[in-house]
């Protein structure tokens, strides 16, 4: 995969979390380029996700750095003890950069598909209503579920619900898709649809950070994979090299019980 | 005397209307203040700081905790015991001279009434809300306040339709008890009648008829108020039905 290298999106140093006296995060570091697609895999309770939620700061990190478009992120010290991100507007400007699909899809349920991919552009970024459509329909297409633009969410199924928040992400027009386990909830049937339409995004030049277990996704998209365990990373790469020849004990043995 | 003498009633209809009318207003009005007022407390109700949730929760359980006529002659009578009130009165200042008009009284009792039932009602149904969807409000860059004003509150004021129209339809019914205080709605209007011709039942089955009414044509209005906001937690078949179109 051909990509520019010289344009870094996001940059983790040493990052660290704890939840009292349990810490789930012990000092991980990554960088994505624009184009990278970097899968993050490991067992549950790796701390992968909580990674991927501590870049957008759903959840907040203990220490480490991290720098979002080239630009580091001035964090201050909570209460409990967290770091959170010092101006609110960096924290907004943040998360319009990086645009999270969840393993839940968290549709807001109460608004129409069309409807749960304006409302963000159009009250947070604050782009005009009209545009926002067009957006949205350009989008919602491209993921193949613009058909569905007057439906509920409870009333699509569990893949259309996901093609949907990929197309909410994707009308905020991010520089990142992050990715947390976003075929985890669903039915298998229902997994290649949402592959599928990751997979031409990859093609497409995007770059994504996608925690998974999809370890057929890992090796055939990605072009950097990273194997988290117990917090830390035990072992990454180019994803051909890292999951055909693992080098590590810890990664024989989760490659061999998720064969796929 | 007849069975049932229709003339205690038709030859009264100009009072039943004047009362249904007072009845109307009374219950209209405080419904409207109630509603208005409940969102902001509601969102009160819930805040982490006991400083502005408590006083929030202590209004809610005295006026849930009381009966509404007790909290109406608190008011009305319990108002002129007061000797400075009684001077205000007589001075005729602008705002504690509404402290004698009864129905000011009886708007003011009923509105703090419905308020407190909304608040648990709106605030019940705002903890309802799906962790997820405020963590993907959180995560495309909306503030509390957006997230509040977006997807917090409009879920919930639809999710409460149910409860709420219960609370409409007690309303307009605890009406009634404004006769207690001089006013002649509804109810009121039927124990004028009452007492004028000595017809009980014709008076208080006409009165009763047309609260039966009233309450059919709110039951009518929540139906299609659940039709309109919460098609989004219909069963999926309805979805079906229209795709087939």
């Amino acid at each position: 995969m051909t990509h520019n290298a010289s344009v870094e999106q996001v940059r983790v140093e040493d990052l660290h979390k704890s939840y009292g006296d349990h810490e789930v995060l012990k000092g991980v570091s990554l960088s994505a380029n624009a184009g990278d697609v970097i899968s993050i895999i490991g067992s549950s309770g790796s701390g992968k996700s909580t990674w991927l939620r501590c870049i957008n700061f759903l959840e907040c990190p203990t220490a480490g750095r991290i720098l979002v478009g080239g630009k580091e992120v001035e964090l201050v010290r909570n209460r409990k003890g967290d770091l959170t991100v010092k101006d609110p507007a960096q924290l907004q400007r943040i998360r319009t950069r990086l645009s999270m699909v969840f393993q839940h899809f968290n549709l807001w349920s109460h608004m129409t598909v069309l409807e749960n991919v304006i409302e963000a552009p159009v009250h947070v970024l604050g782009i005009l209503r009209a545009e926002a459509m067009q957006r949205a329909e350009r989008y919602l297409e491209r993921v193949g579920v613009w058909k569905f633009r007057d439906s509920y969410p409870a009333h699509l199924s569990g893949g259309q619900q996901q093609r949907v928040a990929i197309a909410r992400a994707l009308a905020m027009e991010p520089a990142v898709l992050l990715f947390d386990e976003p075929t985890s909830a669903l039915d298998p049937e229902l997994v290649g649809e949402v592959l599928k339409v990751m997979r031409s995004l990859a093609e497409e030049g995007r770059t994504m950070m996608v925690v998974t277990h999809e370890m057929g996704f890992a090796r055939e998209v990605s072009n950097h994979v990273i194997f988290v365990h117990q917090g830390r990373v035990e072992e990454e790469g180019n994803p051909r090299e890292v999951l055909l020849r693992p080098q590590s004990e810890r990664l024989q043995q989760f490659l061999a019980g998720s064969l796929k | 005397m007849e069975l049932f003498d229709i003339q205690v009633i038709t030859g009264n209809l100009p009072e039943f209307w004047r009362g249904l009318w007072v009845t109307l207003e009374l219950t209209g009005l405080a419904l409207l203040f109630g509603f208005v007022v409940a969102i902001p407390l509601a969102v009160m109700r819930l805040s982490k700081n006991p400083l502005v949730s408590m006083p929030v929760a202590a209004y809610t359980y005295f006026f849930r905790g009381t009966p509404m006529l007790v909290q109406l002659l608190l008011v009305y009578y319990g108002a002129s015991q007061w000797q400075w009130m009684r001077d205000a009165w007589e001075a005729q200042h602008p705002l504690w001279s509404w402290f004698r008009e009864p129905f000011f009284c009886a708007l003011l009792t009923f509105g703090l009434n419905t308020c407190a039932y909304t608040v648990e009602i709106l605030a019940g149904s705002m903890r309802n809300t799906p962790h997820g969807e405020l963590e993907a409000a959180k995560a495309m860059g909306m503030s509390r306040l957006q997230s509040l004003r977006r997807i917090v509150i409009p879920a919930a004021l639809r999710r409460m339709i149910p409860a709420y129209s219960n609370e409409v339809i007690l309303m307009l019914q605890g009406s009634a008890i404004a006769s207690a205080v001089t006013l002649v709605d509804l109810t009121g209007a039927a124990r004028n009648v009452y007492s004028r011709h000595f017809a009980p039942f014709e008076a208080f089955a006409f009165a009763g008829l047309i609260y039966l009414v009233l309450t059919f044509v709110l039951v009518g209005l929540f139906k299609l108020a659940e039709h309109r906001w919460l098609a989004h937690l219909a069963p999926r078949k309805a979805q079906k039905a229209k795709e087939a179109q």
